[in-house]
């Protein structure tokens, strides 16, 4: 149950990243936890020289941010400002480019799984009876702080709240002199950027391979329709769900059926709720 | 006419070529270019005409093979009621998701057949019957008399599959229900304000679609004797069938057929000669490519360079 | 008196905290020329939409030739006959201007019977009486802003409806362009066809309405001949802001 509760919250920072871009932005996103994965071995890879996994997550924002908007900027010209069949379109090219991803790292690193090293894995803390591994409450933490400084930046910002109004009316933004395209290409950035500690965590959290991001379409889509498009508490509150059901059917069903637990809830969700729990 | 003289030659080369004396494994690679052909072509009678985008393949080729196995198995049923039912099958599986998020935006029914290929996958590991993870060992039944081996035969199964797929797909494209599904694909509501029950066709297309993908599946555990959930619910089913009407061109019925056997054929050699990893990497490279800089699909170069007319219907 | 042909009833629709309609009733004669207008965000294409099939109304109830059709989906409704043109034109834009056409013949009129040729022939016909023959085989998607106004109203008499819903058909268009949609309009009024017209061009829709609603803010503010509604403080209020 507790597992559940500290894996649910990172369930949660996972996915606020495609909150954000699907959810704010419209994006079909299909490509969010192939980027995911790859922060995993970009961290992997600044790990080998010594990094500190979550240092390397927070150092690589940066580049993930311009990933971000070089990916916006080139989905935007070739698709969204044709405007034509841009849904079906902009579908295949984000799950051709997860493909893309998704082989480039089994090309450069094999299919193997790798780890990081660091003071915090492989250790657990005592707790009345309960072993509760160290990883898992690194990740926890930062996941808490990355969802809190999401929501504070949205609600609390000028750019923040800009965001949010794109989603909502966006001529109404361009009356007001935004660029609307500007700040979704910054909206796009920052989803990204947010991704790449996302990964980091992913790789402190447990072993990853390259095609982990098949079962994280599921949590993180999952999670976003859940949680009401655009939603950061929500975003929250869904992980926790997912979170402690995939501990309660890990538990009685056992490991093997864990992976459909996700998709299995992300298709109740669409045909009774599909506009989530906190839906507008 | 000219349309039903080509399916009679292609049957009849088909045929023709398995019983002469042809390299063993121009077959064995020719059927999975034929499967592929009917997976394009099931994927685009939803995906193509309607405009909804089925990441699903997997799920319901997976379905058709393993409804195979469970007939074979169990009563040892011959192909042919293995094809049927695996065709019934994958179209009920289709029915059912269509119910499910049809009515909703096109991305949240994409998400769902992702969602499809996960939960079969799941439930199939976890079936004791067919062999749960580590798959079933099958044992083939002699081939029909004329073939001079079990391949042989399939390919030319797997031949009559594609005709009667690209047939069902041409008749839904020319007739009024393609010209339905066209109006909902450019706009659902003024479709429907012109008496088009969309809900009802596209329901219809995703079960047809998954039906002729479940029918692709049903010969595959007798061609590889074997069965395991992990490669047969492989995303990269899902990426090749929607890859390659995007790449042949979604508007017209031979853009999935053209697709298949460009890709499908790349796809043999590639992995002959290089590597299995570099053959994804070479769809997901054409896909983008083509989404990106050539929309229509081969066929819409083409029709630029003015080869072929618009009358080739 | 004759019944109405279209009876709505104490309709309601609300969007979240937002009350769109409230507590709308109107009744229309068959064969006539109906205005509505109101300004932005009034209500009118809300209205519509609870009409057409396009959203469901709330509470209250929708007779259409005296049955109740307010939980009937979109298509049924058109296949009853009503018919309607969309504000911003929404043509299929892959298909030819005679396919555009074709489509709601093939799925209302012609859906029992399945001669093609007439179907086309049938296509070609209201396209003459559009006056848009000879475009109908050029691709939709390369129509100026007046052939796609009258694309949306030839789609919609194919049909075959006895009440045309045009929405806001004339908006942006040229004084001559406006003075040709008019006619085409008033033609199909004269083959018995009850219209209801929303519109901003004021100037048009007295032209044309034989009894006009104004609506403001989810409510029926006035109703009359248009030489009365024009007269109305209450309407000159809503439009001109208190």
């Amino acid at each position: 149950m507790l597992f559940g509760i500290l894996v649910g919250c990172f369930y949660a920072a996972v996915s606020v990243g495609l909150s954000v871009a699907f959810g704010l932005l419209d994006v079909p996103h299909v490509a969010h936890p192939a980027l995911m994965v790859l922060g995993s071995y970009c961290t992997y890879l600044l790990g080998r020289y010594g990094w500190d996994p979550i240092v390397a997550g927070i150092a690589l924002t940066p580049l993930f941010f311009l990933l971000g908007v070089a990916i916006y900027r080139f989905y935007y010209e070739t698709f969204e400002k044709r405007g034509s069949d841009a849904g079906v379109r902009g579908l295949a090219f984000f799950f051709g480019l997860a493909f893309i991803i998704e082989v480039g790292l089994i090309l450069v690193f094999g299919v193997d799984q790798r780890m990081v090293e660091a003071d915090y894995i492989g250790k657990s803390l005592s707790l009345g009876g309960y072993r509760i591994p160290w990883r898992l409450l690194v990740a926890f933490g930062v996941a808490l702080l990355l969802t809190a400084a999401l929501t504070l930046y949205l609600s609390r910002t000028f750019t923040g709240r800009a965001i949010k109004a794109v989603a909502q009316d966006e001529p109404a933004l361009r009356l007001m002199g935004a660029n609307p395209v500007r700040i979704k290409q910054w909206a796009f950035g920052i989803a990204t950027a947010v991704t790449a500690l996302a990964g980091a965590m992913l790789i402190v959290v447990g072993p990853v391979e390259p095609s982990l991001d098949r079962v994280y379409i599921g949590r993180t889509f999952c999670v976003v329709v859940l949680a009401g498009l655009g939603s950061m508490t929500g975003t929250l509150l869904a992980g926790l769900i997912l979170g402690v059901s995939e501990s309660i059917v890990l538990t009685l069903f056992g490991a093997s059926w864990a992976p459909a637990v996700a998709f299995g809830l992300l298709l109740v969700v669409l045909g009774i709720r599909p506009q989530g729990l906190f839906g507008r | 006419m000219k349309f039903w003289i080509g399916v009679a030659a292609t049957v009849a080369l088909a045929a023709g070529l398995a019983l002469s004396g042809t390299n063993e494994y121009f077959f064995y690679a020719g059927y999975v270019v034929l499967q592929f052909v009917v997976l394009a072509t099931a994927w685009n009678i939803l995906g193509g005409y309607a405009g909804y985008v089925n990441f699903g393949t997997a799920a319901f080729f997976g379905i058709g093979a393993y409804t195979a196995v469970v007939l074979f198995k169990a009563v040892g049923a011959p192909l042919g009621v293995q094809i049927l039912a695996a065709a019934c099958a994958s179209g009920l599986l289709g029915f059912g998701t269509g119910l499910l998020t049809l009515r909703l935006r096109g991305i949240f029914f994409s998400i769902a057949t992702v969602a499809v290929i996960f939960i079969m996958h799941t439930a199939i590991v976890n079936w004791r019957y067919v062999g749960g993870a580590t798959g079933v060992q099958l044992l083939r039944p002699p081939a029909m008399p004329l073939f001079d081996s079990y391949t042989r035969m399939l390919f030319v199964v797997m031949a009559v599959l594609a005709v009667a797929g690209v047939c069902i797909a041409r008749y839904i494209e020319v007739s009024w229900i393609g010209r339905g599904l066209r109006a909902i694909r450019d706009s659902e509501e003024a479709a429907e304000c012109s008496g088009v029950p969309t809900l009802k066709l596209k329901l219809f297309a995703c079960t047809v679609s998954g039906a002729l993908m479940g029918a692709a599946g049903a010969p595959l555990p007798m061609y590889m004797s074997f069965l395991e959930p992990a490669s047969s619910f492989d995303l990269n089913y899902s990426v090749s069938a929607l890859a390659m009407p995007m790449i042949g061109g979604t508007s017209h019925w031979l853009g999935p057929v053209i697709g298949a056997i460009l890709l499908g054929s790349v796809q043999q050699i590639v992995t002959v000669t290089i590597s299995n990893e570099i053959n994804v990497l070479v769809v997901g490279v054409l896909l983008v490519v083509f989404v990106v800089a050539a929309p229509d699909g081969v066929l819409g170069l083409l029709r630029k360079l003015k080869w072929l007319h618009r009358s080739s219907r | 008196m004759a019944p109405p042909l279209l009876q709505i009833t104490g309709v309601s629709k609300h969007f979240g905290g937002f009350a769109a309609l409230s507590e709308v009733s109107l009744e229309v004669a068959p064969g006539e020329r109906f205005g509505l207008i109101g300004p932005n965000g009034s209500g009118k294409t809300t209205l519509i939409n609870c009409v057409s099939g396009a959203l469901r109304n709330e509470s209250g109830s929708i007779v259409f030739d005296g049955a109740e059709i307010s939980r009937l989906p979109a298509y049924q409704r058109t296949r009853r006959g009503i018919a309607r043109s969309f504000q911003i034109p929404r043509p299929f834009k892959t298909m030819s201007v005679l396919e555009n056409l074709v489509v709601p013949l093939e799925y209302v009129a012609h859906r029992r019977t399945l001669h093609t040729a007439d179907t086309w022939d049938e296509a070609m016909a209201i396209l003459r009486q559009m006056g848009m023959a000879e475009k109908a085989d050029s691709p939709s998607n390369l129509l100026s802003q007046v052939e796609l106004r009258k694309l949306e109203l030839a789609r919609a008499m194919a049909a075959r409806p006895r009440l045309l819903i045009s929405d806001e058909a004339m908006a942006g268009l040229a004084g001559n362009e406006v003075d040709e949609v008019l006619k085409i309009l008033f033609d199909l009024n004269a083959t018995g066809i009850t219209i209801i017209m929303i519109e901003h061009i004021m100037q048009a829709v007295m032209r044309f309405s034989q009894r006009v609603i104004c609506l403001d803010a989810g409510r029926i503010i006035c109703e009359g001949a248009p030489a009365e509604i024009v007269k109305n403080p209450d309407v000159q209020k809503a439009y001109l802001g208190a």
